[in-house]
């Protein structure tokens, strides 16, 4: 196996399975956040020492399997090109904080890219596994065989009364970061999600985009997460969210049908008219894509457009990304010329579904 | 006023602190205030930093039982990889496991804060040192149902429980 691998397909293997309600959840992740006992945590450590525990991970984990997840490969994030980088980042493997410490971090990836440890991130270990669709418990049960596997070798930072000792203090006790990635465009259209997110918020969980910046949410995809680490077990957080998540689903469930119902016409309308655009433009920035993208996702859910895999928005919505861009120009790229060649590839890529 | 860090801009901000029914007032500047982390201006969100300088200026229940500025504790540091409890407020992070034992004193506050409350793991136990830490957990457990019971002048029921508990610790003994 090659780096190539990773950087060829702009989905994972992985996302091209249909999970549980995958019509409105994208993705569940688990993310363990791990230290060894007795070295200084990354953000302090000498470059000799985070060096030691990246030759760690080398001796013993290189070309090693893991279960089902195929071949685990150990990349140094410094034999990576900035644009190798970014498709990394932009395909959620690695995150954009080791990348700006690469001298001293690394990755272990399996062949399936449903499991990532980051090596030398805020912590010295960032355990991270996905599955697709809504299925929050099976992520968390199989980020635990990981976690338990690695474990067989690594003593960890742990304290009895408080968990896994961790960098930053909102991640002490159990480390876990739980996740969904959701498309809700007709709780965002219906303006709902201003509405909806303070009272998430409430509960202890963050929502927010995952693509563009600041609140908003480019293609109506939001991630919900877990804030709280101390004090609660795995399974009450993974609980929390799952109920919090169902109401969700519920909701946009909910909206859809109304505007089904309500506004038929205007809801193909807008439909078409992106899918016209997708399949038609020639210059088109990220965001319209986004947009765009998103309302084709949902004439495929509600069945408005037929013959479309569902996993196209996953598939463009990293593939329109600058470092996938570019990584497909195999160089880099002005403005103007991502637009075009943004444009380019979604046409060829619509183009190929329908013929 | 003038500031009592730098003594040389004036001081507009005034903060109170009680320390074991201890009121004392601060009086800094602006900038010594952001640089001591005592408060954080333009940081968009949720960031330690707000939190940490919160317990300042905040309810005052969190700021009783928070020790932190005593004399002592500015000149603390973790023997292990040398972070100060200084630099610690500053940054938010720790340094390494043994800072959480350097400035344990200090933390209940801060994890209260920020993990709405709880500042104990009840979370997954690492399988090596697992056996152990789950019988003491156990144990507590039962402790509490034991008062409990008592409260309730269900004696015997309590006496039960007191023979599991026993039970548990003689184990324990044996194995260490
Ligand atoms: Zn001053
Ligand atoms: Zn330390």
């Amino acid at each position: 196996m090659s780096l190539e691998n990773f950087m060829s397909d702009a989905i994972s293997p992985w996302m091209k399975e249909n999970g549980p309600d995958c019509d409105i959840v994208m993705s569940s992740r688990i993310r363990l956040a791990r230290n060894f006992e007795n070295r200084s945590f990354p953000l302090i450590a000498k470059a000799e020492e985070l060096d030691d525990v990246l030759e760690f991970f080398q001796e013993n984990y290189q070309d090693t399997a893991f279960d089902q997840q195929g071949a685990l490969q150990f990349i140094r994030i410094a034999d990576l090109s900035p644009i190798e980088k970014k498709v990394l980042v932009e395909k959620h493997l690695i995150s954009p904080h080791l990348t700006e410490h690469a001298e001293e971090a690394g990755v272990l990836l399996s062949e399936s890219e449903q499991v990532s440890i980051m090596v030398n991130e805020e912590d010295h270990l960032r355990i991270q596994l996905y599955l697709p669709g809504f299925q929050l418990q099976k992520t968390l049960n199989e980020a635990f065989k990981v976690d338990d596997w690695l474990e067989q070798k690594i003593t960890y930072a742990f304290d009895e009364e408080r968990g896994y000792l961790t960098t930053c203090p909102t991640n002490v006790g159990t480390g876990l970061r739980a996740s969904v990635m959701m498309h809700l465009p007709a709780l965002t259209m219906t303006h709902q999600m201003n509405r909806l997110t303070p009272a998430i918020n409430q509960l202890g969980l963050v929502v927010r985009g995952i693509y563009g910046e600041g609140s908003e949410a480019q293609g109506n995809i939001y991630q919900i997460s877990n804030q709280i680490t101390l004090g609660k077990s795995e399974q009450d957080i993974v609980e929390d969210l799952e109920s919090v998540v169902s109401q969700l689903i519920e909701q946009e469930r909910q909206a859809r049908e109304t505007l089904t119902e309500e506004l038929s016409i205007q809801l193909e309308d807008r439909i078409f008219r992106s899918y016209g655009t997708l399949r038609y433009s020639r210059i088109i920035e990220s965001k319209e894509a986004a947009t765009c993208l998103s309302d084709v996702r949902l004439g495929i859910d509600l069945g408005y457009i037929e013959d479309m895999p569902q996993s196209i928005l996953n598939e463009l919505m990293v593939l329109i990304q600058p470092g996938f861009l570019q990584r497909y120009a195999k160089r880099s790229l002005s403005g103007r010329e991502r637009d075009v060649l943004r444009a380019s590839l979604i046409r060829e890529r619509m183009h190929l579904e329908n013929n | 006023m003038e500031c009592q860090e730098c003594h040389i801009r004036p001081a507009t901000l005034h903060l109170t602190n009680v320390i074991n029914g201890q009121k004392t007032e601060m009086h800094v500047c602006e900038q010594c205030a952001k640089e001591n982390g005592y408060v954080s201006y333009g940081q968009e969100g949720y960031s330690l930093h707000n939190l940490l300088s919160g317990l300042f200026h905040m309810n005052p229940s969190s700021i009783q039982d928070h020790k932190q500025f005593s004399q002592s504790s500015t000149a603390l540091a973790c023997p292990k990889c040398g972070l100060s409890y200084h630099e610690f407020t500053r940054v938010g992070k720790f340094g390494c496991a043994s800072c959480y034992e350097t400035f344990e004193d200090n933390l209940n506050p801060i994890f209260r804060r920020v993990h709405s409350g709880n500042t104990k793991h009840e979370g997954k136990i690492p399988k090596r040192m697992g056996s152990g830490i789950e019988k003491k957990r156990k144990i507590a457990a039962y402790r509490e149902s034991m008062q409990e019971y008592i409260q309730a002048e269900e004696f015997e029921k309590a006496a039960e429980i007191r023979d599991k508990i026993r039970l548990l610790e003689q184990q324990e003994e044996e194995e260490s």
